[in-house]
C-alpha cells in the first residue's frame, strides 16, 4: 500500500498521522486521506480543491506536476509527502 | 461592562485585563499564529478569532461565553468557479475564488442571535446565521458587475474592511472596500448600491478620482447614537456623512488627514479619534512624534492628543483595526505594527504603555 505523510507543522493544527491508501492516482490517495479527517482538506486545497499557494506534494521524492486535478500516477509502494513551503524568516 | 481587550497580532492572540497597575495581557492563544482579527459577541458572551496560517490558508476559531477552549469552525467558503468564466479585478487580473483574508467580522442586530457578517479579500461578503458553523457568499454583491472595478489598496487584491451594521434595521448595511468605495443594502443584501458619492482622492484624472468604485476608504464607522451619521478614514483624507452615508463631504485635520483607524463616541457623533500618518507615501507619524486626533465638533476643529506617547523617533504606524473604544467612549486602546500598545482612560486626553513588546497588532477590541 502507498503511504501519506504529513509534517509536523501540519500536524500542529490538524490530526492527521501518516496513512496507508490504496491508490493509483494522487487524488485517490488524497480523498482517502481526508476521509480520516475533513478538515484536514481545508489546510491542504484551497475553497477550489486546488493546492494551496505554498504547499507541495513529492511522490517518491518527485514534485507533483498537476495541481488542479491530482492525476500524477502513485505506485503500490509509494511514499507521498504533503509538505508546507519552507520560507520565512 | 467591558473588562477586556482582545489584542489581535501577527504571533498570536493577547488577552488585556484590568491589574493593579493598570492594563496587563493576562491570557496567550494561537502563540506563534498570525491571528488577524478577533471578534467578541456580547449577545452570548461567544469570542471569535479569524487566523492567516499562510501555507494552510484561513481559519475561523470561537470560543463560548467562559470557556477556555477554542474550537475551530467553518471558514467562509467561496464556491466553485463556474469553469470558462472570466472574471477580472480592477487591475486586469484574475479573481482567485478563495478566502485570503477575514478582513472583516462582525455581529449582527442585538435580536439576530447567531448572525455574523464577515468581509473577506477578495472582496465577497459572506452571512452565517448559526454563530459561524457555516457561511453563504452575498452572491448579490459578489456578482455585481461593478465588483470588477474593484481593485487591490496596499494588498494585492481588493477587500471588505467595513462592515456597518444599522442599529435602526439590521436588513440595512453599509460595507467598505479597499479599493471599491461604499455599498449600501437595504434588504439584507438582495440589492445593492453604490454609496461612496462625494469621496475623492487627489491625484489621477477627475473622472477616476471622483469615481465612487475607485474610493478607497480604509476605515468606516457608523454613529451608534446618531446612525443616519459616518466617518470615514480614506487613503485621501477623512469623510464624513450626514446622511445615511449616501453623500460625503471632506474634512481636513491637522497636521495630517491620512491614516488608516476611527472611531466614534457611542454617544456623540461629532466625537471621533484618529491617528494621523505623513501620507500614503510615507506611513509613519508626523515628525516622528506619534499622536491621535480627536474631534468633538464634528470635524471642525481637530486637537492633537500626545500626553504619554512617543513623540520622538516613534514610527509606530496604527492598522486600521488597531484603534478602538469602548462602550463608555472613555477607553481607547491601540496597538502599533512596531508591536506598542497603548491605553487611554480619558478620552484620549493621556496614554499608558501596556506593552513595548507585542508583536505587529492587526486588531484590537474591547469585550465584555
Amino acid at each position: 500500500m502507498a503511504k501519506v505523510h504529513f509534517t509536523s507543522n501540519l500536524r500542529r493544527h490538524v490530526d492527521c498521522p501518516s496513512v496507508e491508501v490504496v491508490a493509483s492516482h494522487v487524488h485517490q490517495a488524497l480523498e482517502q486521506a481526508f476521509a480520516k479527517n475533513q478538515r484536514l482538506r481545508t489546510y491542504v486545497l484551497d475553497d477550489q480543491g486546488h493546492l494551496r499557494k505554498h504547499m507541495r506534494i513529492l511522490v517518491d521524492g518527485v514534485a507533483v506536476k498537476d495541481l488542479e486535478h491530482f492525476n500524477d500516477a502513485v505506485q503500490p509502494t509509494s511514499e507521498l509527502w504533503v509538505m508546507q513551503a519552507l520560507s520565512g524568516g | 461592562m467591558q473588562k477586556r481587550i482582545l489584542v489581535s497580532t501577527r504571533k498570536g492572540l493577547f488577552e488585556l485585563g484590568k491589574a493593579a497597575k493598570g492594563w496587563a495581557v493576562k491570557t496567550a492563544s494561537f502563540l506563534g499564529d498570525n491571528v488577524t482579527l478577533a471578534l467578541h459577541d456580547p449577545r452570548d458572551g461567544t469570542d471569535y478569532a479569524a487566523i492567516n496560517h499562510g501555507h494552510f490558508g484561513i481559519k475561523l476559531h470561537r470560543r463560548d461565553k467562559d470557556k477556555k477552549k477554542w474550537v475551530e469552525i467553518a471558514s467562509p467558503k467561496y464556491p466553485e468557479k463556474p469553469e470558462g468564466l472570466v472574471d477580472k479585478d480592477g487591475w486586469g487580473r484574475d479573481v482567485k475564488w478563495s478566502t485570503q483574508l477575514i478582513w472583516a467580522l462582525e455581529t449582527g442586530g442585538p435580536k439576530q442571535n447567531g448572525t455574523l457578517w464577515a468581509g473577506t479579500m477578495p472582496g465577497g461578503l459572506f452571512r452565517s446565521d448559526d454563530r459561524g458553523t457555516s457561511w453563504h457568499l452575498i452572491e448579490t454583491l459578489w456578482h455585481h458587475p461593478d465588483r470588477n472595478k474593484w481593485l487591490g489598496g496596499g494588498a494585492d487584491i481588493p477587500g471588505i474592511h467595513s462592515i456597518c451594521v444599522d442599529p435602526r434595521d439590521p436588513n440595512t448595511l453599509r460595507v467598505a472596500v479597499s479599493c471599491g468605495g461604499v455599498w449600501r443594502t437595504q434588504d439584507a443584501g438582495k440589492t445593492w448600491i453604490q454609496s461612496a458619492h462625494g469621496m475623492s482622492f487627489d491625484d489621477g484624472p477627475k473622472s477616476e478620482a471622483e469615481s465612487p468604485d475607485a474610493q478607497d476608504p480604509h476605515m468606516m464607522v457608523q454613529s451608534p447614537s446618531d446612525p443616519a451619521k459616518f466617518w470615514v478614514q480614506h487613503h485621501a483624507g477623512i469623510f464624513k456623512s450626514v446622511d445615511d452615508a449616501k453623500t460625503w463631504t471632506r474634512v481636513r485635520a491637522t497636521p495630517s488627514s491620512f491614516g488608516f483607524g476611527v472611531v466614534v463616541h457611542p454617544k456623540d457623533p461629532n466625537t471621533a479619534w484618529f491617528v494621523p500618518g505623513i501620507k500614503d507615501e510615507k506611513r509613519i507619524p508626523v515628525g516622528g512624534a506619534l499622536i491621535v486626533t480627536r474631534t468633538k465638533d464634528g470635524g471642525k476643529t481637530f486637537k492633537s492628543l500626545k500626553k504619554g506617547l512617543p513623540q520622538k523617533h516613534a514610527y509606530d504606524l496604527i492598522f486600521r483595526h488597531a484603534l478602538a473604544l469602548d462602550d463608555t467612549g472613555r477607553k481607547l486602546a491601540m496597538g502599533s505594527t512596531t508591536g506598542n500598545m497603548w491605553v487611554s482612560e480619558n478620552s484620549g486626553d493621556a496614554w499608558n504603555m501596556v506593552s513595548g513588546t507585542l508583536p505587529p497588532v492587526h486588531a484590537i477590541r474591547f469585550a465584555n
